[in-house]
C-alpha cells in the first residue's frame, strides 16, 4: 500500500520528481482480503481451455507492464539471489511468488507455453524475456541486463486513460502516484443542444453533483414550507428563481473542473483536452478542438470513456428534447415539463423540478426504477404522485413538434399507447428525455486493436481485474458489462486497478453489495439485494423480510404524512438470519445507508441489528427494532400518537 | 413454520423470540395465580425504560403496573405519562433542533434560487405551542399503549412501604397500597439546581421549563457545559436569540474533547457567546424584570455581571430516589451520587427488586439504553431469556447546530487503554456538498474513526461532526459492534453525495500529519 494518500500530496510535494517505488515488492503480498489466498486468476470460465486462455492473458499483460518481472517461488535459493542482483541495481521488479498463490502451477504450464522455460526463477526486463537465474547473471556480466534496464520504455507513456471522469481521474492520480508517467485525454463532445463542460466527467458535470445540488434546493422548498410550523414567519409565497440556482451551481462545478486541472497538474498527469481514438497497437490519435491531431503511445491503456443519454430516434427528439446532459445549466427556467423514462435519472429529475413548483409530468413505457426493488420503486414513484408529478403509464412518444420558439418554447408532443392504439398530443415548454444511456465504446478504435464490445450495448467485457480482451488495455466505469453504473465505483476500482498494474497491491474491486441512493423528493437508499432478486437467488421460503413503516419525527410537527417513511431487511433464514437485502425510504436515506453498508461488510444479522442500541430520535434507529415480518402479514401502519 | 423459522433462528445463537403485539395468545391472561401480591410486576416510573419493560412484562402474560408521578418543577412545570425523553427531553430538543436548522436553511435558499425576503422572524409561542401539542399527543398515545396491554396505570407518587409494598399517593392526597412480586424502579433523574448560588431557585429554570414556556425566553444564559446545555444553547441561538454559555471548565467531559472543542467552536463562529472558566454567584431580579447574574471569572480573577431574561441551569441531572423510601426496602444507592446500585441483571441489593434507566449507577443515561435494558429484563424474568444488557458501544448524538455523532471510544480513552503506539486515528476535514452553493463554512465538518494500530485495524471508536451525524452514526454503530476493521470500512463502497462517505473514505493517518482536508470527489 502505498502511504501518500491519492488526495493530498506532502507539502511541498508539487513539481518534484514522481516517487519511485522501493526496490523491492512482491506480487504476492496480499492485501486483501486477508482470509482468501490470492489468485491471479479468477475462479470464474468454467471450461479449462478457457481458464487457460485467461490466464494466459493476464500473464501478457503483467508482463507488458515493462519493468522487470520476477516469476519466482519464496523458497529457491535461485529466486533470491536474483531477486538481491536486481535490488542491488536499484530496480523495481514485481516478484509473484508461484508457491504463494493457488493457481501456481497453471502459472508455471503457461510460462513453459510462453517462454519455453518451466524452472524458476522466470525473469523478464522490459517486455524482453531473459531466461532463468544464470542468464540473468550472464546478462549481469556482459551488460546487456543493464542496457535492458536502463532501455527507455518505447512508448510515450506508461499509462494513457482515455477519459476525464471519475474513474478515469481516480486511475490516472494513483498511477502517477505511484511513479509512472500518466497521460489523460478527455473530450467532450457537445450534446445534441449544444451543451459541453470541463474537466471531470459525469458526475461532477451532468450527474451526481448537479443533480443533489438541485434535489437539495428542492427540499428546501419543502423546508420552507415546514418552517411555518415551528415558528418561522414570513407572508409572502415563496418563488423560485431557476436562473438564480443554476448560476450558483455552475459555479460550484466550474470550481470543482477547476480543482481537478489543478490536481491532474500537481501530480504531473498530462492532460490533453482532446478526443482519443486508437489507430494501432499501444497508439492512439488525439484530436483537439480545432481539429489538430497528435499522435501517442503507452505500454498500457485505460478506457473511460463513460456513456451519454439515449435519444429516442423519433422525429424531433434531437432538434428539441433535451437530457441531462443539457438540463443543469439551461439558462431558462424549463416552465411546464414531460420527462420520458422511468430511469432514476428521470424520477430525481422531475421530482426536484415538481419540487421548484413546476408542472411536471412522466411518461413511463413499463415500470419504474428497473433493477432495483420494485416494492420500493412503487412507494417513490407514489410518493412523487401525492406531490403534484402526473404519471402517463404505458406511452411512449411519437412525434416532437415546435410549436413555439423560445426559451422556453412551446413543444407538440404525440405519443402512443403501448398497449392499444390510443394516442394522445400534448403541449409542453421542455422534453426531457432520460430512458438510458450509451457506452461511448463505438467511436474511439477499439476493433483496430481487437477490444471486444457487446455489440448490442456497446459495454466492455472485462474480467475479475478489469482486463478487456487486449491484455494491456483495460476498463473502468460505467462503460464496464455488468457492473454498478456508479461514481465511488469507478474512483474505488480505477485506483485498485493502478495499485495492480503499478503497484504491490493484488487487492481486486469488489462489486458486491455496493449500497445507493435515489434522491427522489423522498430519498430511497438501498443495499445488496432487492426482494426479486432474493427470492430468485434464495427462494422465498428461505427467507425472512422485516418491515415497517415510519414516521421522522421532523415530519411530525410539520404535518406532513404519516405511514409513508418505510424500511424493510431481507435476511436469509439459512444463513443465521444474515441481512443480504436492506431497504429504506425516508429522508436522508443516503447518509442512513451508508452505515448499513459498511455493517453488511462485515457480515450483519437480524441479530447484531436487534442488539444494536437505536439513536434516539432518528430514522437509522426504526433498524434496530424491527420485529414484524412480512410473511406474518401483520399490520405495520403506525396508529398515530 | 413459525417453530422452523424459530428453530432455524435459534441456530444464530441468542434469538429473542417476541410475540408479536396482536398476535395475543397469552395475552392478559395471568399465568396461573399471581399468589399473595397484587401484581406479578409493579414499575415504579412511566418513561422510557419503565414503560419498555411494563409493555413487555404484560406481552408476555403478566399482570402489571406502572405507577408515574411528575414532581411539578420549581418553576412550576408538569407534563404527562412518557418520562423524560418524550417531555422534557429527546423529543422537544429534537423539534426545537429542527426548528433551528430550519432557520439555517431559509437563509441558505435564497441561494438556491428561493426569494425569501431576509431575516425571517421567529415566533416562539407558535414553534412551542406545535411541540406541546406533539409531545401531548404522545403522552396520550402511552396511555392508549397501556390500556390496550392492561397494563393498570396510577398517576400516584411512590414510596416503598416494605420490599414488596409500594404506596401511592395522588394528587389529591389520597394513598393505595400496592403490592407486586417483582418491582422495577425507572424513576429516572432531574436536573440539579446549584446548591449554594443566591437566586439559582427561585429564578432560575432548567431543562424541565424551557420546553414547555409560552412566550419566548428571551436573551438568555445558560449555565453548563453538559450536552444539554449545548443543544439548548444551539437551538436557542438558531432561532435568533442572544444567548450564552457559561462553563466552568471543559465542554461534553465524557465525549471525546477534539471534537468537544470542534462543537463549540462551531458554536461560537454562528453567534453563541461564550464564557468560559466562570462560574456564576448571585442572580437577582431587577425592577424591570430582568435578572442581573454575578460571575467570578477564574481566569483573571475578576467578578462579571450582566443582565439577561433567562437564565438557564444545565449543570447535571440528580437521580429522582429521595422520595422512594428505598432504605424501606433495603435497596442500596451510591452515598456520593445517589444511583441506584445494580448488578449486570439490573438486581438491586435486594434480589426481586430491579433498577432500568437514568436512575442507575453507572449506566448511559439514553433511552434507548432504557428501552432495551427494560425489555431484556422483562424478557429474563417472564420470557426464560437469559439475555444481558450490553453496555457496550453505545451510539449517541449529540444535536448541536452542527450534530455529533459517536460510537465506541474517545480518542483519549483509547490511547490510555491501548497506549499511544498501539493507535491509529484516521482523519478528515470534509464540506458538505449541500454547503458549496449557499457559501456555508464548514471548518468544523470532521471525521475521525479511532483504530488499533495492528492490522487489521481493529475499529475503537468513530467520530461524526456534520449534518445529520445521528442518521450516519447509526449504521456504524453496528458495522463496529460487529467488531469491524479499519480494512472493511474502507472496503465499502461509498453513496456519492453524501456526507456518510467521508467514513469509508479516510484514508489520512493522524500520525503522517499529513493535511486531512479533502479535497474534490
Amino acid at each position: 500500500k502505498s502511504s501518500k494518500s491519492p488526495k493530498s500530496p506532502g507539502p511541498g510535494k508539487a513539481g518534484d520528481a514522481p516517487n519511485r517505488r522501493p526496490g523491492h515488492v512482491r506480487g504476492a503480498r496480499v492485501a486483501s482480503p486477508p482470509e482468501r489466498r490470492a489468485r491471479l486468476a479468477s475462479p470464474g470460465p468454467s471450461s479449462s481451455s478457457e481458464a487457460r486462455e485467461e490466464l494466459r492473458r493476464r500473464l501478457l499483460g503483467l508482463i507488458e507492464r515493462g519493468g522487470v518481472v520476477i516469476f519466482s517461488k519464496s523458497y529457491c535459493p535461485h529466486s533470491t539471489r536474483v531477486k538481491e542482483l536486481f535490488s542491488s541495481l536499484g530496480a523495481e521488479c514485481y516478484v509473484l511468488e508461484l508457491d504463494q498463490v493457488d493457481d501456481g502451477a497453471k502459472i508455471q504450464e503457461v510460462l513453459l507455453e510462453i517462454t519455453n522455460q518451466k524452472t524458476v526463477p522466470n525473469i523478464f526486463v522490459n517486455k524482453v524475456h531473459v531466461g532463468g537465474c544464470d542468464q540473468t547473471f550472464q546478462a549481469y556480466q556482459s551488460g546487456l541486463l543493464q542496457k535492458l534496464l536502463h532501455e527507455d520504455s518505447a512508448y510515450d507513456y506508461d499509462l494513457i486513460v482515455i477519459g476525464g471522469g471519475s474513474g478515469g481521474l481516480s486511475c490516472a492520480k494513483e498511477a502517477a502516484i505511484l511513479g509512472k508517467k500518466v497521460m489523460v485525454l478527455d473530450f467532450v463532445v457537445p450534446s445534441p443542444q449544444g451543451t459541453s463542460w470541463g474537466l471531470g466527467g459525469t458526475c461532477v458535470n451532468v450527474g451526481c453533483v448537479p443533480k443533489k445540488l438541485m434535489h437539495q434546493a428542492a427540499l428546501l422548498g419543502q423546508a420552507l414550507h415546514d418552517s411555518r410550523k415551528f415558528g418561522w414567519e414570513y407572508n409572502q409565497q415563496v418563488t423560485h428563481n431557476w436562473e438564480t440556482m443554476t448560476k450558483a451551481i455552475q459555479n460550484h462545478i466550474r470550481s470543482l473542473n477547476f480543482g481537478y486541472g489543478l490536481s491532474l497538474r500537481e501530480k504531473a498527469v498530462a492532460y490533453v483536452n482532446s478526443y482519443g481514438e486508437f489507430v494501432e497497437h499501444h497508439k492512439i490519435k488525439a484530436t483537439n478542438k480545432k481539429g489538430q491531431e497528435t499522435y501517442y503511445t503507452a505500454a498500457q491503456f485505460v478506457i473511460a470513456t463513460g456513456e451519454r443519454p439515449r435519444y429516442l430516434g423519433i422525429q424531433g427528439d434531437k432538434e428539441y428534447c433535451i437530457t441531462s446532459d443539457d438540463l443543469f445549466s439551461l439558462p431558462y427556467c424549463p416552465g411546464k415539463t414531460l420527462v420520458v423514462g422511468a430511469s432514476y435519472v428521470a424520477l430525481e429529475c422531475a421530482g426536484f423540478l415538481a419540487g421548484f413548483g413546476l408542472d411536471v409530468t412522466v411518461m413511463v413505457r413499463s415500470i419504474l426504477l428497473r433493477g432495483f426493488d420494485q416494492e420500493m420503486a412503487e412507494k417513490v414513484g407514489s410518493y412523487m404522485e401525492q406531490h403534484g408529478v402526473r404519471f402517463l403509464w404505458k406511452f411512449i412518444p411519437v412525434m416532437v413538434q415546435q410549436l413555439e420558439k423560445g426559451s422556453p418554447g412551446k413543444l407538440k408532443v404525440l405519443a402512443k399507447s403501448t398497449e392499444g392504439t390510443e394516442t394522445i398530443e400534448e403541449v409542453y415548454n421542455t422534453v426531457l428525455l432520460a430512458i438510458g444511456r450509451d457506452s461511448c465504446t463505438r467511436k474511439i478504435g477499439l476493433e483496430k486493436i481487437g477490444v471486444k464490445i457487446n455489440e448490442k450495448s456497446g459495454k466492455i467485457p472485462v474480467n475479475d481485474v478489469e482486463q478487456t480482451s487486449v491484455p494491456y488495455v483495460y476498463a473502468v466505469g460505467d462503460i464496464l458489462e455488468g457492473k454498478p453504473e456508479l461514481t465511488p465505483v469507478a474512483i474505488q476500482s480505477g485506483k485498485l486497478l493502478a495499485r495492480r498494474l503499478f503497484g504491490a497491491s493484488l487487492e481486486k474491486c469488489d462489486y458486491i453489495n455496493v449500497p445507493t441512493t435515489v434522491f427522489t423528493p423522498l430519498e430511497y437508499g438501498c443495499c445488496g439485494l432487492s426482494e426479486e432478486k432474493a427470492i430468485e437467488v434464495y427462494k422465498k421460503e428461505n427467507l425472512e423480510i422485516y418491515h415497517t413503516l415510519f414516521w421522522p419525527l421532523e415530519w411530525t410537527v410539520a404535518g406532513r404524512e404519516n405511514n409513508t417513511c418505510y424500511a424493510k431487511i431481507i435476511c436469509n433464514k439459512f444463513d443465521h438470519d444474515r441481512v443480504i437485502g436492506f431497504h429504506i425510504l425516508g429522508p436522508n436515506a443516503g447518509e442512513v445507508t451508508q452505515g448499513f453498508a459498511a455493517a453488511m461488510k462485515c457480515g450483519l444479522t437480524k441479530q447484531l441489528l436487534d442488539d444494536t442500541i437505536g439513536i434516539h430520535p432518528t430514522c437509522g434507529e426504526v433498524f434496530t427494532t424491527l420485529e414484524i415480518t412480512k410473511s406474518s402479514g401483520l399490520d405495520i401502519t403506525q396508529k398515530g400518537c | 413454520m413459525a417453530a422452523m423459522a424459530a428453530a432455524l433462528r435459534g441456530l444464530g445463537g441468542r434469538f429473542r423470540w417476541r410475540t408479536p403485539a396482536v398476535a395475543g395468545g397469552v395475552r392478559g391472561a395471568a399465568q396461573g395465580a399471581v399468589g399473595q401480591w397484587d401484581y406479578d410486576l409493579l414499575v415504579i416510573g412511566g418513561g422510557s425504560g419503565g414503560l419498555a419493560c411494563a409493555k413487555e412484562a404484560a406481552q408476555l402474560g403478566r399482570k402489571v403496573a406502572v405507577v408515574d408521578y411528575v414532581e411539578p418543577s420549581p418553576r412550576g412545570t408538569r407534563w404527562g405519562l412518557g418520562g423524560t425523553c418524550v417531555n422534557v427531553g429527546c423529543i422537544p430538543k429534537k423539534l426545537m433542533h429542527q426548528a433551528a436548522l430550519l432557520g439555517g436553511l431559509i437563509r441558505d435558499a435564497p441561494h438556491y434560487g428561493w426569494e425569501v425576503a431576509q431575516p425571517v422572524p421567529h415566533d416562539w409561542r407558535k414553534m412551542a405551542e406545535a411541540v406541546q401539542n406533539h409531545v401531548k399527543s404522545l403522552n396520550w398515545g402511552h396511555r392508549v399503549q397501556l390500556h390496550d396491554r392492561k397494563v393498570k396505570y396510577f398517576n400516584v407518587k411512590a414510596g416503598f412501604v416494605d420490599e414488596h409494598t409500594v404506596r401511592g399517593v395522588a394528587k389529591g392526597g389520597k394513598e393505595i397500597l400496592l403490592s407486586a412480586d417483582h418491582i422495577v424502579i425507572a424513576t429516572g433523574g432531574r436536573p440539579r439546581y446549584p446548591a449554594h448560588i443566591e437566586g439559582a431557585l427561585e429564578y432560575g429554570i432548567t431543562s424541565d421549563d424551557i420546553f414547555w414556556l409560552k412566550e419566548s425566553p428571551g436573551k438568555t444564559l445558560v449555565v453548563g457545559a453538559s450536552y444539554v446545555a449545548l443543544e439548548c444553547a444551539g437551538f436557542l441561538t438558531g432561532i435568533g436569540l442572544d444567548t450564552t454559555v457559561m462553563m466552568r471548565s471543559i465542554p461534553l467531559r465524557g465525549f471525546d474533547q477534539q471534537m468537544s472543542s470542534l462543537v463549540t467552536e462551531h458554536m461560537a463562529s454562528h453567534g453563541t457567546r461564550f464564557l468560559r472558566g466562570c462560574t456564576p454567584s448571585q442572580v437577582r431580579r431587577l425592577p424591570d424584570g430582568q435578572l442581573q447574574v454575578t460571575w467570578e471569572d477564574h481566569t483573571t480573577g475578576k467578578e462579571g455581571t450582566g443582565t439577561f431574561n433567562t437564565v438557564l441551569w444545565a449543570v447535571g441531572r440528580v437521580p429522582d430516589t429521595r422520595s422512594l423510601n428505598l432504605e424501606k426496602a433495603g435497596v442500596d444507592t451510591s452515598p456520593s451520587t445517589q444511583k441506584i446500585l445494580v448488578d449486570s441483571r439490573e438486581a438491586t441489593s435486594v434480589p426481586h427488586i430491579y433498577a432500568i434507566g437514568d436512575v442507575v449507577e453507572g449506566r448511559p443515561e439514553l433511552t434507548p439504553t432504557a428501552v432495551m435494558a427494560g425489555r431484556l429484563l422483562a424478557q429474563r424474568l417472564f420470557g426464560g431469556s437469559s439475555d444481558l444488557m450490553d453496555y457496550d458501544k453505545v451510539p449517541t448524538t449529540v444535536f448541536t447546530p452542527l450534530e455529533y455523532g459517536c460510537v465506541g471510544l474517545s480518542e483519549e480513552e483509547a490511547v490510555a487503554r491501548h497506549g499511544q503506539e498501539r493507535v491509529e486515528v484516521y482523519h478528515a476535514h470534509y464540506k458538505p456538498l449541500e454547503f458549496t452553493v449557499p457559501g456555508r463554512d464548514a471548518s468544523q465538518c470532521y471525521v475521525k474513526m479511532v483504530c488499533l494500530r495492528e492490522p487489521p485495524q481493529l475499529v475503537l471508536g468513530l467520530h461524526f461532526l456534520g449534518p445529520n451525524a445521528g442518521e450516519v452514526t447509526q449504521g456504524f454503530a453496528l458495522g463496529i459492534k460487529c467488531g469491524a476493521s479499519y480494512v472493511q470500512v474502507m472496503q465499502t463502497v461509498g453513496i456519492h453525495p453524501t456526507c456518510s462517505e467521508e467514513v469509508v473514505k479516510l484514508r489520512i493517518s493522524k500520525r503522517s500529519g499529513l493535511d486531512p482536508t479533502v479535497t474534490g470527489c
